[in-house]
């Protein structure tokens, strides 16, 4: 039965970390950089969280008005910083994300101070128990499952089947291409950040139905997790995050529920990241680049 | 004999500059001039200048993103920070120290062969992630070592070197540091590193060994990084593994970029002025206020970086750039001899992290039927 519900959290968590992913793959499959601030995306959308449960008390308005917030950031900061840097080197486009997230979480900082808020998206209690049979699963769990599960397939779908999503895919495989069958690429970068942006606040919102504290460094280690994630997946592939983040949530589950394994966490999850991308340099569902001389 | 023609007074400037600080700021420490709290700011300096100018040679001349380098310098402080702590009761403090250098030195540049192995075969992002995974991974190891053998969570015990004479020692590292690299870059083998940094596939075929350059600056950068790493060691009674997490790295990043990917002198004035900044900003910002200095930081950073690199600011940059308005000051015209010989052009094809084809597609299609939004508003 343990490893039944191990194999659950690990899913659960996996659900979180491809949500994140899913961000940082869709905004390197097109717009071509790193979104290092993507990660304190998240840490907004939970402070947005905190502050409509002290005004509002309704997790799900929170929920809302999270995803709105974020949103509404990460087009800002794609069209402030981001855009002029279009067509620069790939160098200065990430060292410009890595200051939006510098930005970012110090003026969380300023705002909120640096003491830990608690967020309890359940009330004080937590969201209880659910029994299947033997089985005793927290409901945060089954949340975080289904939710991210149901945006997963809604995701897929819109990629494969909208106007839109095979607009992004065409820009993805080929700015200058996609630009002259009519595609509008600065709009569909600004719907890329809009949709990742969103999952941000969703993953916030899962994380901090799992654990309450919230500080200005929520975002940043799972960001960094969810990245190496969307790296061994296969950067720039939608399946592939979502199963890079599987992967990274299952390692991370398992490896604390094995004895002595636990301090190590962060060790083993970078190590299985270095492993895969000496087999497979491009990830697991990466195109492998041919350079053209 | 052939003259060499390459060589400029500006090439030895920073030797003369650190030398004669060196000298001067040493008398006044051992006559007892020099306040406490600027011999530990200097110690701090030349640490941030090692620092810089060593991973400068990875990014600005190599042209590879590494976002580990505060991982070669775990490597280093641990180590070689424990050789000194084990041995200084038995042979004194400087040889100690001495012995410090070389044993965390050579163990962090090992660390950097096997870390420039895969980036042999990665390249780009691919490899930055690789570099972070390096030093996430080592500072979280020594984290949890037990606290007989490393300290564990609570930080590993070191010798405090004298601070009248431990920033003479650093000062001395720095120069060694530059002696090595600036010799390195404008020899030969600079040229190579320089011209894989350029155009990987052109170098290959013009036959310069890839593999061993690579190899080679890997190693010789985190050789410094570790005795960086020795150095921050011995200016403190504990080394905590927490410190040198990503955001050291990335520190030392912005470092090299606000002083100019691949130009030195940039570099080491951008160390010393944030290092300086720092602790000084650290008495005054106390508290939440703190925080002040990382916005205003961002904010330079995002601010510069958007400045000097945004295509639709091209114009008013070559107009109204500093290098120009001086040349108007002192020279009548910009003279072509002044343009720096190891100065990396991001306007050029400058890294492997360069996307080529993809992002180069953006700059082209510039038709003035094409309606691109984004030319109009900048400048």
């Amino acid at each position: 039965m343990e490893i039944i519900e191990t194999i659950i959290n690990g899913f659960s968590l996996g659900g979180t970390y491809a949500m994140i992913a899913l961000g940082y793959t869709m905004v390197y499959g097109i717009a071509k950089m790193l979104n290092f601030a993507h990660g304190d995306i998240i840490m907004v959308g939970g402070y947005t969280l905190y502050v409509t449960l002290a005004g509002m008390g309704n997790p799900i308005m929170g929920l809302i008005l999270a995803v709105l917030v974020c949103t509404l950031l990460g087009v800002t900061v794609e069209k402030v910083a981001y855009k002029p840097l279009r067509g620069a080197s790939p160098l200065a486009v990430l060292i410009t994300a890595i200051g939006v997230s510098y930005l970012l979480q110090s003026l969380a900082q300023i705002i909120f101070t640096s003491a830990p808020r608690m967020v309890y998206v359940g009330g004080q209690d937590g969201l209880g128990y659910v029994t299947i049979g033997d089985l005793k699963i927290q409901t945060h769990i089954i949340i975080t499952l289904v939710c991210s599960v149901v945006i997963m397939v809604v995701l897929s779908l819109f990629v494969k089947y909208t106007k839109t999503g095979r607009a992004m895919i065409a820009v993805s495989e080929d700015k200058g291409a996609a630009q002259l069958m009519g595609i509008n690429v600065n709009m569909i970068i600004t719907i890329t950040f809009a949709i990742g942006s969103a999952l941000a606040a969703f993953a916030g919102f899962f994380m901090l139905m799992k654990s309450p504290s919230l500080t200005n460094t929520l975002g940043a280690m799972p960001g960094i997790k969810a990245f190496t994630a969307a790296v061994i997946g296969g950067i720039g592939s939608i399946p592939g995050a979502m199963l890079g983040g599987l992967f990274i949530g299952m390692i991370e589950t398992v490896a604390q529920v094995v004895p002595g394994m636990g301090a190590y966490t962060i060790a083993i999850e970078f190590l299985v990241l270095i492993i895969v991308l000496l087999v497979r340099p491009t990830g697991i569902l990466g195109k492998k680049r041919r350079e053209k001389v | 004999m052939k003259t060499r023609k390459n060589v400029k007074p500006t090439h030895y400037i920073n030797y003369v500059v650190i030398t004669v600080a060196a000298i001067v700021l040493g008398i006044l420490s051992l006559v007892g001039a020099l306040p406490a709290s600027y011999q530990i700011i200097l110690e701090n300096i030349a640490i941030a200048i090692t620092l810089a100018v060593s991973l400068s040679m990875v990014v600005g001349f190599l042209g590879e993103l590494s976002l580990g380098h505060a991982g070669f310098m775990c490597v280093g402080a641990y180590l070689g920070g424990k050789v000194v702590y084990v041995l200084s009761p038995s042979i004194g403090e400087i040889p100690a120290l001495l012995l410090g250098f070389v044993v965390g030195g050579i163990l962090a540049a090992i660390c950097g062969i096997i870390i420039g192995l895969p980036a042999l075969r990665l390249r780009g992002d691919y490899l930055a992630i690789v570099t972070l995974a390096f030093g996430e991974i080592v500072w979280s190891l020594f984290m949890n070592s037990s606290e007989e053998s490393f300290g564990g969570a609570l930080g590993m015990p070191t010798v405090r070197i004298d601070k009248d004479y431990l920033f003479i020692i650093a000062l001395v590292v720095v120069l060694i540091c530059l002696a090595v690299t600036q010799n390195l870059i404008r020899s030969k083998h600079g040229r190579a590193i320089t011209s894989i940094r350029d155009n990987e596939i052109a170098a290959k075929a013009t036959g310069i060994n890839v593999t061993k350059y690579k190899l080679a600056v890997f190693a010789i950068s985190a050789f410094f990084a570790g005795v960086a790493g020795v150095l921050l060691a011995s200016s403190n009674y504990t080394v905590q593994s927490q410190k040198f997490n990503y955001n050291y790295s990335i520190e030392i990043l912005v470092m090299v970029v606000l002083g100019g990917m691949g130009n030195i002198n940039g570099s080491i004035i951008a160390a010393a002025l944030i290092t300086f900044l720092d602790i000084k900003l650290q008495t005054v910002l106390t508290g939440e206020l703190a925080v002040m200095q990382d916005l205003v930081y961002a904010l330079i950073l995002i601010v510069i970086v958007i400045y000097n690199n945004a295509p639709g600011l091209k114009a008013f940059r070559e107009k109204y750039n500093f290098k120009n308005l001086l040349a108007k000051v002192i020279k009548d015209k910009n003279d072509p001899s002044h343009a720096r010989d190891d100065e990396a052009k991001w306007d050029r094809v400058p890294t492997k992290i360069q996307m080529d084809e993809v992002l180069s597609v953006d700059v082209q299609v510039k038709s003035p039927y094409t309606p691109d939004k984004a030319e109009k508003g900048d400048n």
